[in-house]
């Protein structure tokens, strides 16, 4: 199908969906490109490649809704789509929340954002094998501990998004990522240990070398060995950055516009309060050239933004889509995030915690017993009630160095008082849309023998 | 079911020709195997959020996925276009991973042997509307009338038919309809002005709509969730360290799921990259331990007639009195390992590579009362729910996450504990079980298996055990 074909495709769609008695209606269509290749100890192991699209649906008749999806785009297809949306609708309930965003509402980030890049369409399948074999070499050949590997792979996924709705809003944008990553494996004695490094740009030319991969890969997998399991107690903890980041994870799960409205989230009814330390600044912006978080438009067809979430320490702003709005009285942040149908949900941009001014070398030589975490496991994280509890490992300080590695222990807090108790280094990279630089935790509880 | 009854031969008039075709494709490059995986699923959901069904979803998703493998190698495409020219194509695609003349040169397909797990003779999803819905409106009207301190109740209910179909270019044709259905329900309680607490529920199965009418019904996970919901507004900060845990019958097995299943996949141990690696006949828990995988239970949300490359599932020993018995096997593993399949092999969709995957994971029942089993314990800890757990296979270090527990004290249950993970190590944790309760439960359906990134349906299981060191990550 050409380029325009898509788009129209969805526009027909709202106004199938239009004629069939829907008051308003709203259609996304996504076609990716995925390839895979995937090498271990040296040798080419799995090549994956193909396309896909499929296109959803979601209507309004008065206030209640309905959706559907299909990945079957004929005529036949698309007719069975809309008539499935609209049935359902004779189901749901009249919500007087329920509605698209407002017309002056919708639109689209104006100049490139430059989430397409050339570069990663057409690499011939044997340098994608190659740079996977170059980043396990790197790690296999780091040192001789590093005696098996669970492989490397490279990835590239490219993209096209279309919208539509029927408030007069149109819009699409292309994509495109690739990946490199390995997983090597660490082997002393009785112990052994893996642990990974990946590169992710939305160009090719944005990747890192593929021998630095497999070195940081090999050096994260060889500081783990040997780990042993701390006496329980109560120390300061720093999160490296990639931890850091799933700790800011469930900072987004807390100030969720949909968790918020139903008192799900323990910072529901706490804005313009203060929730965090002076030196904590969090914020959300879709609008970064080239960033994995950034696009034109949210899945409502409403412009991403850069919205100030927490600014030194005072809650200044929910992510919401129209609906999260609508409930609380606001406006949308352009934060509505959905797959192909159904109500839209929420999501966030580039999601950040600001630079704090010490380096991480310095706040580690600042602490004379405590937990660098490198690594947490599990679900154990309840934004309800703050109650955070999860599996890490890491390595432990001692008199302001890192000093062994420790394994199969908790960390336990309660994130209202990890908040105010926080302070960032001034590392922050953004290598995923949820970033974060290295922080330190006052104290928390470390669960062990 | 005949291939001629199939929706892939009705709708699509797909032939056995067509697909004897499509594998000469996919190994014209070489090859050592090929197969087909078709898939057409349909899907829907319900969901009531402050009394009100806020939403109504339903979908369909097609396409096949060609796969050859070569030695150790695996060339994988697929197509959601089910013409012959966009199968072709893809096979050609999978084909490029092999060179060389191919061992294989004729099939003649014949259709393969399977179990009849689900006979459901109407599949939830294709039932009327107006009947599911009220599922979901009889769950909200139960908890919110469970206790006033209720103020939050979202349930979903989602169900899925799944046709699939394999074609091997060993000659095997399998056919399955594959129906699935489970409902959640979620509960907040407040008391005045004190912090909210959250309960949950749910289950389900490979069963008939009157599964929720008659066996399991809304009323039944709703005031679940609401009894959890309202148990933790009393609860205490859960106590840090070392300590006995026991864990009550039922959900709980998910320690099984996480603790040995995963390291006892066979591509991990293939590749010697499990803590369990190497460890077959070795003793890898207590002898009150015996540990079972089995995709052959009646109407079970973990079960199947056929894995995902067309083999008939089994009841798989893992562990037998605290020795380590065997692996879960895929085709690919079982190959290269010279061991038969265990029909262990599953993958999330016709856009994924199969792996091997649990189906039901349990443990057998002892011989304790499970009274007797929290009397006998001092100071511990007794977990009854759990939120979900993660694995890391190669250190064997493992978590789940408590999300009903209790204190023991002296041998009493006292107050619950609030939120807190567990943490062990795979091949150690299992031998201090000393007590194992005559309690075995297997879940109410609610599990989702994760692996590198692909999600599949799982079942669990465990009677009321005793373990007498495991470090619970609390903060009192």
């Amino acid at each position: 199908m050409s380029e325009n074909h898509l788009l129209e495709l969805a526009v027909d769609v709202v106004r199938l969906a239009r004629e069939a008695g829907a008051s308003d209606a709203e259609c996304t269509i996504a076609e990716g490109n995925e390839f895979s290749a995937g090498v271990r100890m040296r040798e080419l192991e799995n090549l994956k490649e193909a396309g896909s699209r499929a296109a959803g649906l979601r209507i309004l008749i008065g206030r209640k809704t309905g959706s559907s999806y299909t990945s079957d785009l004929s005529r036949e297809g698309i007719a069975h789509m809309v008539k499935s949306a609209v049935e359902l609708a004779d189901i749901t309930t009249d919500d007087p929340h329920a509605d698209l965003p407002e017309a002056g509402e919708l639109g689209s980030i104006d100049g490139d954002l430059r989430l397409y890049s050339a570069d990663v369409e057409g690499l011939a399948t044997g340098l994608k094998v190659d740079l996977a074999k170059r980043a396990e070499e790197a790690a296999l050949s780091a040192d001789p501990r590093i005696s098996n590997s669970e492989g490397a792979s490279f990835d590239t996924h490219l993209g096209r998004h279309i919208f539509a709705n029927s408030r007069g809003f149109a819009g699409e944008y292309r994509s495109s990522y690739c990946g490199l990553s390995t997983v090597p494996v660490a082997r002393e004695g009785e112990s052994m240990e893996r642990d990974y490094w990946d590169s992710s740009s939305r160009s090719f030319a944005g990747l890192e070398p593929a021998e630095a991969v497999g070195r940081k890969a090999a050096a994260r997998a060889l500081r783990r060995l040997n780990a042993v399991k701390v006496d329980t107690r109560k120390v300061p903890v720093i999160f490296e950055p990639r931890t850091a980041r799933s700790l800011l994870d469930n900072v987004f799960d807390a100030v969720h516009g949909m968790l918020v409205y139903r008192h799900e989230s323990f910072l529901a009814g706490k804005l313009g309060e203060k929730v965090a330390g002076e030196n904590v600044t969090v914020i959300d912006d879709g609008t970064i050239p080239g960033l994995f978080g950034s696009s034109p438009f949210d899945d409502e067809g409403v412009p991403s933004r850069r919205t100030m979430v927490i600014e030194r320490g005072v809650l200044r702003n929910y992510l919401l889509n129209s609906y999260a709005a609508r409930k609380l009285g606001m406006k949308t942040t352009g934060n509505a995030s959905r797959g192909l149908t159904g109500n839209a949900g929420i999501g966030h941009g580039n999601f950040f915690l600001e630079n704090g001014v010490q380096t991480p070398e310095q706040m580690i030589a600042g602490i004379s017993d405590g937990f660098y975490v490198t690594e947490l496991i599990g679900m154990g994280v309840n934004i309800v009630t703050g109650d955070y509890s999860r599996g890490a490992a890491g390595i432990w300080i001692r008199n302001g160095e890192l000093a062994f590695a420790v394994s199969e222990v908790t960390i336990a807090g309660k994130l209202q008082d990890m908040l105010f108790d926080l302070e960032p280094a001034n590392d922050l990279e953004f290598r995923h849309s949820i970033a974060a630089p290295t922080l330190r935790i006052g104290e928390m509880t470390v669960g062990g023998k | 079911m005949q291939f001629s009854d199939s929706i892939f031969a009705q709708r699509f008039q797909i032939t056995p020709g067509d697909l004897e075709g499509h594998l000469a494709e996919a190994l014209s490059q070489g090859g050592d195997y090929a197969d087909l995986y078709f898939e057409y699923l349909l899907t829907s959901s319900i969901s009531i959020d402050e009394s009100m069904v806020k939403s109504a979803a339903q979908g369909v998703s097609m396409g096949v996925g060609v796969r050859v493998i070569s030695g150790e190698k695996t060339g994988y495409a697929y197509s959601d276009d089910l013409s012959p020219e966009k199968i072709r194509k893809a096979a050609r695609v999978a084909a490029c991973i092999a060179a060389g003349p191919s061992k294989v040169d004729k099939f003649d397909l014949s259709e393969g042997v399977r179990h009849n797990l689900y006979p459901v003779l109407t599949a939830p999803t294709e039932t009327a509307f107006t009947d599911r819905v009220e599922l979901v409106k009889r769950a909200d009207r139960a908890a919110r009338a469970y206790d006033s301190r209720i103020f939050q109740v979202q349930a979903v209910y989602a169900d899925n038919l799944r046709h699939v179909m394999v074609a091997t270019s060993e000659g095997v044709l399998t056919l399955d309809r594959q129906p699935l259905a489970r409902m959640s329900v979620f509960a907040l309680a407040r008391e005045g002005s004190g912090m909210p607490q959250r309960g949950q529920s749910g289950g389900g199965g490979r069963v008939e709509l009157g599964f929720f009418l008659k066996e399991k019904t809304p009323e039944h996970f709703a005031t679940e969730a609401a009894r959890e919901a309202i148990t933790m507004l009393d609860a205490v900060n859960a106590p840090a360290g070392e300590m006995t845990v026991v864990l009550g019958p039922g959900w709980p097995g998910i320690l099984l799921h996480e603790a040995v299943g995963h390291g006892l996949e066979a591509d991990f141990n293939r590749k010697g990259v499990s803590a369990f690696s190497g460890r077959i006949g070795q003793k890898v828990a207590s002898e009150l331990c015996t540990v079972i995988d089995d995709g052959t239970i009646d109407s079970r949300r973990g079960s199947l007639n056929v894995d995902d490359e067309g083999h008939a599932t089994q009841r798989n020993i893992l562990i037998e009195n605290g020795i380590l018995r065997g692996y879960l096997q895929d085709k690919l593993s079982s190959t290269l390992l010279g061991s038969p399949s265990t029909g262990s092999g599953r993958r999330e969709s016709y856009a994924h590579v199969p792996m091997p995957r649990m189906t039901n994971t349990f443990m057998l029942a002892g011989e304790s009362d499970p009274a007797d089993i929290i009397r006998s314990v001092p100071k511990g800890i007794y977990c009854v729910n759990f939120g979900g757990g993660q694995v890391d296979i190669t250190s064997g270090n493992f978590v789940f996450s408590a999300s009903e527990s209790y204190l023991i004290e002296d041998g009493r249950l006292t107050r619950p504990v609030r939120n807190a993970t567990l943490i062990g190590n795979g091949p150690e944790a299992l031998k201090y079980v000393s007590m194992v309760g005559n309690d075995l439960k297997l879940d109410e359906g609610v599990g989702v298996c994760g692996k590198e990134g692909q999600s599949v349906p799982v079942g669990v299981g465990i009677p009321t055990i005793k373990i007498d060191r495991m470090t619970v990550g609390g903060t009192a």
